[in-house]
């Protein structure tokens, strides 16, 4: 990355020091130890650029409406559902103890399928091929739910995902596309999330758009969503033609962003703007 | 004063001059050819900008003000991406302006500043299909405001 955390700081404190146009953004100071879980080298999780408000509402998980769905996922985990009427837990045990980390290291490279994909295209290959259930619709409830549930057991352990190996092909396409022009307003993700975080449209406090805590409860939504949901969002912000959620392009940038994002921690069931 | 075909010729030449072998730092890619052609700054339209619609343009449809500190003082919280364009008329001669609304990556590949005039974009969506985000009359009025900041 182009630019340190400490340099960003620096910038707007002389921004403000020269009385020139000062947003306010949200309090930040990467020394103070409450930040610490939320930092990794020049890296900043999207809790550092949220309002104290919305922290606040992430930090508790009684007030974190994220907890809504980890909740709906915890209940599906013992349900038996399809021909073979056997629920997650029956093969996989409890998910507080065989469940802790695997979140963090999706999207991964998956044998059977020959491809690569994300947790919840693995949840879904899980219904099909063993439970004998119908596949959940990709942002259906269930499908978020079990997602968030799953995700959430590997909370606070950091984004570890392999790129290399059979992963590599995958991984490199989502490094291109990330890298990539697109839309009427002719931008890649990199202008805003690398080049520009820090700064300022109007009053959009760009971030780093690192994807740790997904799904993420989103008071713009007004519920939870996927990754595949914020990125269709920023595609049609910037006039692009968004692909299908679940698709092979955003699954790749998934695979890419969470490689960028490694160092950081999983924060599922994650609270923003 | 200058004739503004002497602005014109005065800007290729510096662009030219920029551009030519004689640069020091080597560039990521290296410009085509025909690349600061004067016909590119030329004006787009034969009706002279409007600077009043100009300002309207800038704050709307052209959301100038997302990235661009601007002298539009009834706008609150303009952005700070690109640079103030306060005395931008200052700065740089109508031609350049227009390059620069017209196609800015022409002058920064890197930027990331839209292509206001400019089609054949990778992945537009549907709706804005064959589209460009300012007309050609529109960026004659924006660059007719832009060049009244002194």
């Amino acid at each position: 990355m182009k630019k340190s955390i400490l340099a960003a700081a620096g910038a707007t404190a002389l921004a403000a020091a020269l009385g020139g146009p000062v947003l306010a953004d949200p309090p930040f100071d990467p020394k103070d130890p409450k930040f610490a879980a939320y930092i990794s080298g020049d890296k900043r999780s999207g809790y550092t650029f949220a309002e104290p408000e919305t922290r606040g509402m992430q930090d508790d998980d009684f007030t974190n409406p994220g907890f809504l769905w980890v909740e709906k996922g915890q209940k599906l985990w013992s349900k038996a559902d399809g021909s073979a009427n056997k629920a997650c837990q029956d093969c996989h045990g409890k998910a507080e103890d065989n469940m802790k980390g695997v979140g963090a290291s999706y999207p991964r490279y998956d044998v059977r399928a020959q491809k690569v994909v994300n947790l919840e295209q693995r949840i879904n290959m899980c219904r099909v091929d063993h439970m004998g259930a119908p596949e959940w619709k990709y942002e259906s409830d269930p499908l978020l739910s079990m997602t968030t549930f799953v995700r959430h057991q590997s909370k606070g352990m950091p984004v570890t995902v392999q790129v290399d190996g059979p992963a590599a092909p995958y991984f490199e396409a989502g490094r291109r596309f990330y890298y990539e022009r697109r839309g009427l307003n002719d931008l890649a993700c990199k202008h805003c999330h690398e080049d520009l975080w820090g700064m300022h449209m109007r009053t959009e406090l760009l971030s780093q758009g690192q994807a740790n805590g997904f799904p993420t409860y989103r008071l713009k939504w007004q519920k939870l969503g996927s990754l595949h949901r914020r990125l269709a969002g920023c595609n049609e912000e910037i006039r692009a033609e968004p692909y299908p959620l679940g698709s092979p392009e955003y699954t790749n940038l998934e695979l890419f962003l969470a490689w960028r994002a490694q160092g950081l921690t999983v924060e599922t069931p994650a609270v923003r703007k | 004063m200058l004739t503004p075909i002497t602005r014109v010729a005065l800007a290729a030449a510096l662009a030219v001059a920029v551009a030519g072998p004689t640069a020091a730092a080597p560039r990521k890619k290296a410009p085509e050819r025909g690349y600061y052609d004067v016909t590119r700054m030329a004006p787009l339209t034969d009706q002279k900008g409007d600077p009043v619609k100009g300002r309207d343009l800038v704050v709307k449809k052209g959301l100038c003000l997302s990235c661009h500190q601007m002298p539009i003082p009834e706008e609150a919280d303009h952005g700070d991406v690109g640079p103030t364009l306060d005395e931008v008329g200052s700065r740089l001669q109508p031609a350049e302006l227009r390059l620069r609304i017209v196609d800015p990556k022409i002058i920064n590949p890197d930027t990331p500043m839209p292509s206001f005039y400019k089609k054949e974009l990778h992945r537009v969506a549907k709706k804005y299909e064959g589209q460009t985000i300012l007309t050609a009359q529109e960026v004659e009025d924006v660059v007719a405001y832009l060049a009244t900041l002194k």
